[in-house]
């Protein structure tokens, strides 16, 4: 079988979507997001992965990821909407830069046994940034990343 | 406070000062020329160059008449590094996915 590609597309100044298809039923895709079992054998990329996580919408996850080269990268957020098993909105915060944080939307669809996940990353959104990131610099840094692809574009043009 | 790569997204976060840089990836440039193509004052293009300059994107000459622009590429390195970082780390985590999904799948066809 061969590996599926991950497609990465900018829709807007704010908004990124990856698109990736595994070869899965629905059910056991949304399983393995959402339950500390599943979490723990794949979102660590293959290192050690400590999981908490209150699932419930409301409830609040943090993954920490032990890394080969010693270091820890913790990643945290809230789940915001559950519809189950299509369905999953949750923010995200990597505490190694904390205050930019993204509100992830997935979106599992079945096709013949397999399932395409859509996950449509915000990366400033004013109702979930509010008392978190307010500087000038924050917003200017998380909008140009965003402006990196032009940037590129205009050097190599 | 703001780290290396907070600064140099807050400078390229500006259309014009990625214009600036765009034009010293074709060698240095003073502040005149720099400033020609752009419907603004010169004291507006020296403020750009200041930004660039703090965020280590430009290096400016020493003589005082002629302090000549140049593209400092190695933030930019660094810029591109973090973007692939971000895309290497989705897509090694769907790699590894679709392993452990192998995995799980092949079990429950042995246990059915």
């Amino acid at each position: 079988m061969t590996t599926e590609q991950l497609t990465v597309d900018r829709i807007s100044d704010t908004e990124i979507v990856m698109t990736r298809v595994v070869d899965a039923p629905r059910e056991l895709v949304w399983a393995c997001h959402t339950q500390e079992e599943h979490l723990r054998r794949w979102w660590g990329r293959g290192n050690p992965l400590d999981v908490e996580i209150d699932f419930r919408v409301g409830g609040r996850y943090r993954y920490v990821e032990h890394a080969d080269d010693g270091n820890s990268y913790a990643f945290r957020g809230e789940f915001l909407e559950i519809e189950a098993p299509h369905r999953l909105v949750q923010t995200f915060e990597f505490e190694g830069m904390p205050g930019h944080v993204a509100t992830d939307s997935l979106v599992l669809t079945e096709e013949d046994g397999r399932t395409v996940l859509t996950t449509t990353s915000r990366f400033t959104s004013k109702e979930d940034l509010d008392g978190m990131v307010a500087s000038g610099m924050s917003d200017g840094a998380q909008r140009s990343y965003l402006a990196l692809d032009a940037l590129l574009r205009e050097l190599t043009a | 406070m703001a780290d290396r790569l907070s600064e140099v997204f807050a400078a390229l976060a500006d259309p014009t000062r990625r214009a600036i840089l765009a034009r010293l990836t074709e060698g240095e440039a003073s502040v005149n020329e720099l400033a020609a193509p752009f419907p603004v004052s010169l004291q507006a293009i020296s403020k750009h160059l200041k930004v660039l300059e703090r965020a280590g994107l430009i290096a400016r000459g020493r003589d005082a008449q002629w302090r000549p622009c140049r593209l400092d590429p190695e933030p930019l390195r660094e810029v591109a590094t973090w973007m692939e970082q971000y895309r290497r780390f989705w897509d090694e985590r769907y790699a590894t996915l679709d392993d452990y999904l192998r995995d799980l799948q092949a079990h429950d066809e042995e246990t059915a």
